[in-house]
């Protein structure tokens, strides 16, 4: 190699580090870029730092404590070999570079080669009255407990679909937290239809079926097939309606002050998109992925993606990932592979990656996320939060003919536009789209991402070091 | 056989200029077909800075923007909304003595075009403005100027053409225009057109359908720097620009502040924000406004825009085949001018001349040598 | 509808949303929330420490309606809050600070934080249920 490659890493959670750990030991000092303050990502998500908090890593992480505590030591000693930069939002990427924030300044970093592990979100699918105070995502009331010793209101509901679902209504009621339900839309003859596939992780099938039977043996009600209604309140969340909708059309109420929302997993895809990654659909993550090899390469000579960023498929996949696509950038820096007892061979983790895809299969039949909910939403629900776009202004947009795709739909009713840029609102605003027009997902349009991917102040530090003039043949009125 | 589908007049580019044009002339009567490669207005009609300014312009461009000024005052009859244009004045600030007199010298010819613009400066100034930062020590009011939202009143004017009769083809992209003595004749893939006349309004792409009627322009893509703030109290009472350029900002009713400044990159199909230059343009928008402080900037964009060597647009009858009439490079200053530009357009072909003077806009001023077209005439 | 109970008004309304169920050791803060001098816990986020006192966190710029975060985790910049010199917080991703000066009600924006003195003309913002808030 003639130039020194710098390889950075965005994302410090289980992809990042097993990423960072197979640099290291192939004697490559990354960069690692990591948004929050502590690395660990969301699932391994440890709480703030010096501040006496006294929760053992069981009590934390429950079942996945030895993973967690395995992760958190391997970056712990990773540190003095790596370049790492917490609390730094990577902002934009462009052709060799990130522009960073850090405590209020602005940092480029280059990079020649860089592995994008960002993780995910949950995936949100609005019901009326989910703006209300009291209305968390599912991973947010996990994120409330784990790093903050708090449930996220007195008389919890957990509602939407997917594993998330049992476990955190598990974390919440072995922490002294009270749920009062948990609504699954999904049907307990799909997740009996998925058993084959579940089968797959035997280990991870077994511990989502001990946290429903957990969950019963104490008396939590579990309600599955549900239809959600509607949150109900004023200035707060004070209740939650549903049907049950096969046994009746009857609508049932619960009281609660705080409702955890969440249809699943999505992936943080806008870094991929502003570094140029060409996409594809994906059927079973029902959104635009970043086309990639069966190593992790994207589109774009020297970017790679690993981990749920890339699509989702679980922690224990995303830390396979992370070494799986590292070795591919070791293969393109013709730099040889490490060896040695925690650093598997490229087969092997593409043995467990292929078990863990059929896992996820099932997953995927196991908690589809509602089909038809986006004809079902009132026209005075709000669909984007930030913009407070209704659905009676997507659905006169788009019946109007005005708009069949999502960007052009953005540019004309604002959805999207707002702080969170569609992190929140996209996925409804797709279902709109689709159910409107008749035409399928992959029909209506990608988000385009625009820098920032987050918004950023505007400060004098940012541009305090050396920002050049705007030239004089750019200086238009 | 099928016979092509035959239109008066085939416009190329369904942008502000396209659509108004398309608009004018079905009003008028004619058949008219559109054809935009992608969506109307969704180029840089779409994601331009929205102001809509005759302060500022040159001397030639004065009677256009005049008349396009009167248009924006019809939006509602015309085109159903009102884009969102709110006649907010348009403040262009003068940094030295020297600019000030350079502002009171474009004011004195404005008003011989019959534009208004009032000169403040000293205590009343700072008092009217405690806004704005302490570099600005005076400026220009245009009070009739102002600013609207692109996004809306581009696809506007497309939807009001195709309500008065005109076939506007969005998704529909040219692949082949030619004269064969007669009529243009169109081809867009398997489809198959004809027309008495051509306006090329492509925009930022012009330049191909130009050459090949053997007559280019030297005009090159540029691509202006966007960004855009949360929404924030009200404050920016005027679309704002500075007297020598670099930084224009203004705010929208919903409290966003659009900021404008600098050139992202691209590579003539698409346009990319620069993140050095949004810095750059931070910097000298916290100058002008210090409010602006802090505040969450939460995207940039930019776009693709054809700029010529004079800044003026290219606007007339081509040089080299008749009946075909250009109406591109407006540099960035095309948002106010493009529905005054389809009413001109529109004279030119129901009429075959238009009051306003169109000399400054020719497109053989730039003596380029123009090839012969490869067609026969 | 019958046989549903709500949580009576009093104890509700006013109340915390959050509630802290471990971690309850930790050194005391104070900050102030709405000129109200509260007290919160070392390693609170911020909106941690607005949320176990009320239960919003901001009102919404266009309809006023409260907000009190939606995603914990930094990706739906629902909880952005200001502190009274104007400094802008995404409450779920900053820890609170001892002193911190918290405002939840009225506009997120303070023009004139960024302003020479006297800046008597700023319009205020078109929000419906603050009574304080700019000068007009």
């Amino acid at each position: 190699m003639t130039q020194q490659p710098r390889v950075v890493i965005v994302g410090a959670g289980p992809a990042g580090v097993r990423a960072a750990e197979t640099l290291v030991a192939a004697g490559v000092r990354p960069v690692v870029l990591d948004e929050n303050a502590r690395w660990g990502g969301q699932i391994y998500r440890q709480p703030p730092a010096n501040a006496s908090f006294e929760r053992s890593k069981q009590a934390l992480y429950g079942f996945e404590a030895r993973k967690a505590d395995a992760l958190h030591t391997t970056m712990a000693t990773l540190l003095p070999h790596l370049d790492y930069r917490p609390d730094t939002l990577a902002w934009a990427c462009g052709r060799g570079r990130l522009d960073t924030l850090h405590a209020g300044r602005e940092i480029g970093v280059p990079f020649s080669h860089l592995i994008i592990a960002s993780g995910a979100t949950d995936r949100v699918l609005p019901v009326p009255g989910w703006t209300l105070p009291g209305v968390y995502t599912l991973g947010g009331a996990q994120v409330a407990l784990k790093s903050q010793g708090c449930a996220i209101g007195r008389r919890v509901v957990l509602a939407g679909t997917g594993p998330l679902l049992y476990l955190v209504a598990y974390q919440y009621v072995k922490a002294g937290a009270q749920i009062a339900a948990v609504l699954d839309t999904s049907a307990l003859s799909q997740q009996i239809a998925a058993a084959p596939k579940l089968a797959r992780q035997p280990a991870t099938l077994a511990k989502g079926l001990y946290y429903m039977g957990w969950l019963q043996a104490r008396g939590v009600r579990i309600e599955r097939d549900v239809k959600l209604a509607g949150i109900d309140g004023e200035l707060h969340v004070r209740a939650i309606r549903w049907q049950a909708s096969r046994r009746s059309a009857d609508s049932e109420t619960l009281a609660c002050d705080a409702v955890g929302l969440g249809f699943g997993l999505r992936p943080e895809t806008q870094l991929a998109d502003l570094a140029g990654c060409r996409f594809r659909f994906d059927a079973q993550n029902r959104c635009w992925l970043p086309e990639l090899d069966a190593a992790g390469r994207s589109s774009v000579p020297g970017i790679y993606l690993a981990g749920d960023g890339a699509g989702i498929a679980g922690a224990d996949a995303a830390e396979l990932a992370g070494r799986r696509t590292t070795l591919a950038v070791l293969d393109d820096l013709s730099i040889a592979h490490p060896r040695g007892a925690n650093l598997p061979d490229v087969a092997s983790l593409e043995r467990r990656l292929q078990r863990i895809a059929i896992f996820r299969q099932g997953i995927e039949t196991a908690f589809t996320p509602p089909a038809d909910c986006a004809s079902q939403w009132p026209d005075g629900m709000t669909v984007c939060r930030c913009e407070e776009v209704d659905a009676k202004t997507l659905r006169h947009c788009i019946r109007s003919g005005a708009a069949s795709e999502i960007n052009r739909l953005k540019a004309l009713t604002r959805v999207g536009m707002g702080r969170c840029q569609g992190r929140m609102c996209g996925e409804a605003a797709l279902a709109l789209l689709s159910a409107e027009t008749g035409k399928p997902l992959e029909a209506v349009g990608r988000l385009r991402s625009q820098p920032p991917v987050k918004p950023i102040p505007i400060s004098p530090a940012l541009y305090a070091d050396g920002v050049a003039a705007i030239p004089e043949e750019a200086r238009d009125e | 056989m099928n016979k092509p589908l035959h239109y008066d007049v085939a416009i190329a580019g369904g942008g502000l200029v396209g659509a108004s044009s398309a608009l004018a002339l079905a009003k008028a009567g004619l058949r008219v077909g559109l054809f935009e490669r992608r969506f109307c207005g969704a180029q840089a009609s779409g994601v331009n800075y929205g102001g809509v300014r005759c302060q500022g312009r040159p001397a030639e461009q004065m009677p256009l923007a005049m008349r396009a000024r009167r248009v924006w005052d019809r939006l509602p009859e015309l085109i159903g909304i009102d884009g969102e244009f709110v006649v907010s004045g348009h403040l262009r600030l003068a940094r030295k003595e020297s600019d000030l007199a350079a502002l009171e010298r474009w004011a004195q010819m404005a008003r011989e075009h019959g534009l208004e613009a009032q000169l403040l400066g000293g205590e009343t100034f700072r008092r009217r403005y405690p806004w704005l930062g302490t570099a600005a020590i005076g400026g220009s009011l245009c009070a009739s100027d102002g600013h609207a939202n692109p996004r809306l009143v581009s696809p506007a004017f497309a939807r009001a053409a195709r309500a008065a009769g005109a076939d506007i083809r969005e998704q529909t992209e040219l692949s082949e225009i030619s004269h064969d003595g007669t009529r243009f004749q169109l081809r867009a893939g398997e489809l198959h057109f004809t027309s008495d006349w051509l306006i090329n309004s492509a925009g930022a792409w012009a330049n191909r359908i130009a050459a090949s009627f053997g007559e280019t322009v030297p005009m090159k893509p540029i691509y202006p720097n966007m960004w855009v703030t949360e929404p924030l109290p009200l404050f920016i009472t005027h679309n704002l620009g500075v007297y020598g350029g670099g930084v224009y900002a203004r705010q929208v009713a919903r409290g966003n502040c659009v900021v404008g400044g600098g050139r992202g990159q691209g590579d003539g199909e698409y346009g990319q924000p620069s993140t050095d230059t949004t810095r750059a343009v931070m910097r000298d928008a916290c100058a002008l406004l210090p409010a602006l402080r802090g505040a969450l900037l939460i995207r940039t964009w930019s776009g693709v825009e054809g700029e010529t060597p004079d800044s003026n647009p290219v606007i007339g009858a081509s040089r080299a085949v008749p009946r075909l009439l250009h109406a591109f490079g407006f540099s960035g200053g095309g948002f106010l001018l493009a529905p005054g530009v389809g009413e001109v357009l529109a004279d030119l072909v129901v009429h075959g001349s238009t009051a306003t003077p169109l000399e400054a806009f020719a497109i053989d001023r730039f003596a380029t040598v123009s090839t012969p077209s490869l067609h026969a005439l | 509808m019958p046989g549903i109970s709500y949580p009576p008004d009093s104890s509700d309304e006013r109340g915390p949303q959050f509630v802290r169920i471990a971690e309850l050791r930790r050194m005391p803060l104070t900050f102030v929330l709405d000129g109200r001098t509260v007290s919160a816990l070392n390693g609170d986020t911020v909106l941690t420490a607005i949320l176990t006192q009320q239960r919003q966190v901001r009102q919404s710029e266009f309809s006023g309606e409260p907000r009190a975060g939606f995603c914990l985790i930094g990706a739906c910049q629902d909880c952005w809050v200001r502190s009274e010199d104007g400094t802008r917080l995404r409450a779920c991703s900053t820890l609170l600070a001892e002193g911190m000066r918290i405002v939840t009600r009225g506009a997120a924006w303070d023009v004139n934080a960024g302003l020479a003195a006297g800046a008597a003309s700023i319009i205020s913002a078109a929000s419906t249920t603050s009574p304080d808030g700019t000068a007009p």
